[in-house]
């Protein structure tokens, strides 16, 4: 039996204006939404080129989910996105071209080459880099909200994970210390219902991955991930709610991973039926659909944003193929960090 | 200056520390209420208040975690644990997030996480082992490891200040036995730089913590011979140069250390003489360490395990006879 609550679809135009969203809002969101599908799908053909070295990952179906999340953040919350979540750092402001370079292992990318795929943020924009062993971001998150608190801050930090990572002590320890001191955390699961090749009911035992919030004491929401705009409803009353002291929420936002783990997997274990039925809900499809029938999204708008989209990643990659590889003596570099490194916005 | 325990001496550096800068904050298992399981932050949450001094839940993967995640927004966190065994628990923390940060993302975590290690109290298998080179194998991490009051409180504000995590191994056997003047006001004392303990002539003991003092006693056991005792106090980075200079000096050295044989930091040490300074060696190099098993309970099964002053005076002989 549910414990979470689950969230309702999003209606009218003002219901969304009530969630703090005009119409130029709206379409940014939607032009994000494109743009970060558009990263992705240019990175596949990068990766066919072989220009792109290892593996590569998308967040295929995820894109209203990270979008939304990131859309409710204010400028001084941080977060700790995950590898299905490039919707968050195209939202924070994430120069394109550098991702590209980060793909292709470029000095330009924002960790120069040193780590791959996803694995990246710019602390600037107030993100935090993700490492494989995915869970373990968790507690990281819970830290930077437990900064805030010291600080008697108004930030929110927001913790990313899939269902799969929610079964590791990470997880349990980190939303545990968050409840117990009720930090100004908001925890998002990505669940996309595989872990690889492993389904939903091999991963827990509850209805909800967002039904163990009540174990910690706070609230669990499901929230349909494919629509971007109760994604950001629900996260938006979340953070607001830890920025005004009420601690920590749990968001599971539902969707379908529509691609293999990674490039290399074809996904045959997903039933086929699994994929047409959640192709119905697309996204990008549905938001826009939603902006044609509420907020007369026309022709001419729709247009300008795919062309505005395409010429941003020509000039992306263009100018990411002309960043160097790094070389080899740059290895030793920076393994420690010395006391002018702490001279960021964060070590004032 | 003032005579202090080892113990006082960690507690003096922390609030120092404490009190210079609103950005460092305690958080462990009892370190609030309770001062910790060794008493190192007693009254410290009547001076700093509870969201400087944290209670956390058990869970080192959290506290840890959070730490980096707190380093990472500007604070400089000192976590204990409550016994260096425990540290196993944030193993993942450390090594993956916290070592790796500054390297691949660019962002430094300034954090200390303090570990009470050591055995010699029947602590048995899992509250007395010493697991500085399984850490000291880790690019990214610094670990300290002193073994004089002075050198405990100026290392532990090195380390609260150093851009790097890094870890103070505290030897629990040093805690209350040791006591000595500890200067009153803030200093720091330099991570990577040994010292000398006592000066010699014949055979340089390298080693550091409580070995420091088994080696002391050691050699006094040996009349006719003159030990120079080099203790490391940083196990990462090490003073090469330190080291090799003692040796040349010498041309004869004991590598002596309390964790277990075979790939303990006692091999890398060896390891370097012989490539640096090979020439310069009147005898093989000697490792005293404990041997490769779990640390026991009962005492003379622990007596058998720790490196004891015998066994260093023993093996100080061989190495003046050779």
């Amino acid at each position: 039996m549910a414990i979470a609550r689950e969230a309702e679809p999003v209606g009218s135009l003002r219901e969304v204006r009530d969630a703090g969203l005009d119409r130029e809002d709206l379409l940014q969101v939607y032009r994000n939404m494109v743009l970060t599908r558009g990263i992705e799908e240019r990175g596949h053909i990068l990766y066919r080129q072989g220009k792109i070295p290892g593996s590569f990952y998308t967040g295929r179906g995820n894109e209203a989910a990270s979008v939304g999340v990131a859309a409710a953040m204010g400028p001084d919350d941080v977060g700790t996105p995950l590898h299905r979540d490039m919707g968050v750092h195209v939202t924070r402001g994430v120069e394109p071209w550098r991702i590209f370079a980060q793909y292709m292992g470029r000095v330009d990318g924002p960790t120069r080459g040193r780590d791959g795929n996803v694995h990246m943020a710019d602390s600037k924009l107030g993100l935090i880099a993700m490492v494989s062993h995915l869970p373990a971001m968790l507690p990281v998150a819970v830290g930077a909200a437990l900064a805030f608190r010291i600080r008697e801050e108004k930030r929110v930090a927001v913790a990313w994970f899939g269902e799969g990572a929610s079964a590791r002590g990470d997880c349990h320890e980190g939303m545990t210390l968050a409840g117990v001191r009720k930090l100004p955390v908001v925890f998002v699961c990505d669940n996309n219902q595989w872990a690889y090749s492993t389904p939903t009911h091999l991963e827990y035992a509850t209805e909800h991955v967002a039904d163990r919030a009540d174990a910690y004491g706070f609230e669990g929401i499901v929230v349909d991930g494919t629509d971007v705009l109760a994604v950001y409803r629900e996260v938006k009353r979340a953070i607001e709610k830890a920025r005004a002291g009420g601690g920590p929420t749990l968001i599971e936002s539902l969707t379908l991973r529509m691609e293999g783990h990674a490039v290399h997997d074809d996904a045959f274990y997903v039933p086929k039926q699994m994929f047409e039925e959640w192709a119905k809900s697309d996204p990008l499809e549905r938001f826009r659909t939603w902006l044609r029938e509420n907020a007369d999204l026309t022709d001419e708008e729709e247009d300008e944003i795919a062309s505005e989209v395409k010429r941003t990643l020509n000039e992306a990659l263009r100018r990411a193929e002309e960043s160097p590889l790094p070389e080899a003596p740059q290895l030793l570099e920076g393994v420690y960090a010395s006391p002018e490194d702490l001279d960021t916005p964060h070590h004032k | 200056m003032a005579e202090l325990t080892y113990l006082q001496a960690i507690s003096d550096g922390l609030r120092t520390e404490m009190r210079r800068d609103k950005r460092v904050f305690v958080i462990g298992e009892d370190v609030g209420v309770y001062g910790g399981a060794f008493k190192v932050t007693l009254g410290f949450q009547e001076e700093f208040g509870h969201w400087r001094v944290i209670d956390a839940p058990l869970a080192e993967t959290a506290i840890v975690g959070a730490c980096t995640g707190a380093a990472i927004m500007g604070m400089r966190p000192v976590a204990e644990m409550q016994f260096a065994d425990f540290i196993s628990c944030a193993w993942d923390q450390l090594v993956t997030v916290a070592a790796k940060q500054r390297w691949r993302a660019g962002t430094p975590v300034p954090m200390v996480v303090r570990l009470p290690s050591g055995g010699g109290f029947s602590g048995g298998p899992f509250h007395s082992q010493n697991p500085e080179s399984s850490f000291a194998h880790i690019p990214g991490l610094k670990c300290v490891c002193p073994a004089t009051p002075e050198d405990a409180k100026g290392l532990l504000i090195s380390a609260i200040e150093d851009p790097n995590p890094v870890l103070y191994f505290e030897h629990k056997h040093l805690y209350r036995r040791i006591k000595a003047e500890v200067p009153e006001e803030r200093y720091t004392v330099p991570i990577g730089k040994a010292r000398v303990h006592q000066e010699g002539e014949d055979i340089s003991v390298i080693t550091w913590g409580a070995m420091v003092y088994t080696a002391e006693e050691a050699a006094k056991q040996l009349d006719d011979v003159s030990v120079e005792i080099v203790d490391l106090r940083t196990v990462m980075p090490w003073d090469k140069a330190a080291v090799l200079e003692s040796v040349r000096k010498t041309s004869k050295v004991l590598v002596l250390h309390e964790d277990t044989r075979t790939g303990g930091f006692g091999a890398e040490i060896a390891a370097t003489i012989a490539e640096d300074a090979f020439e310069d060696l009147d005898a093989p190099v000697k490792r005293i360490a404990a041997p490769d098993t779990p640390v026991p309970f009962s005492p003379p099964l622990e007596k058998a395990f720790i490196p004891q002053v015998d066994d260093v005076a023993a093996g100080l002989r061989e190495l003046a006879e050779y």
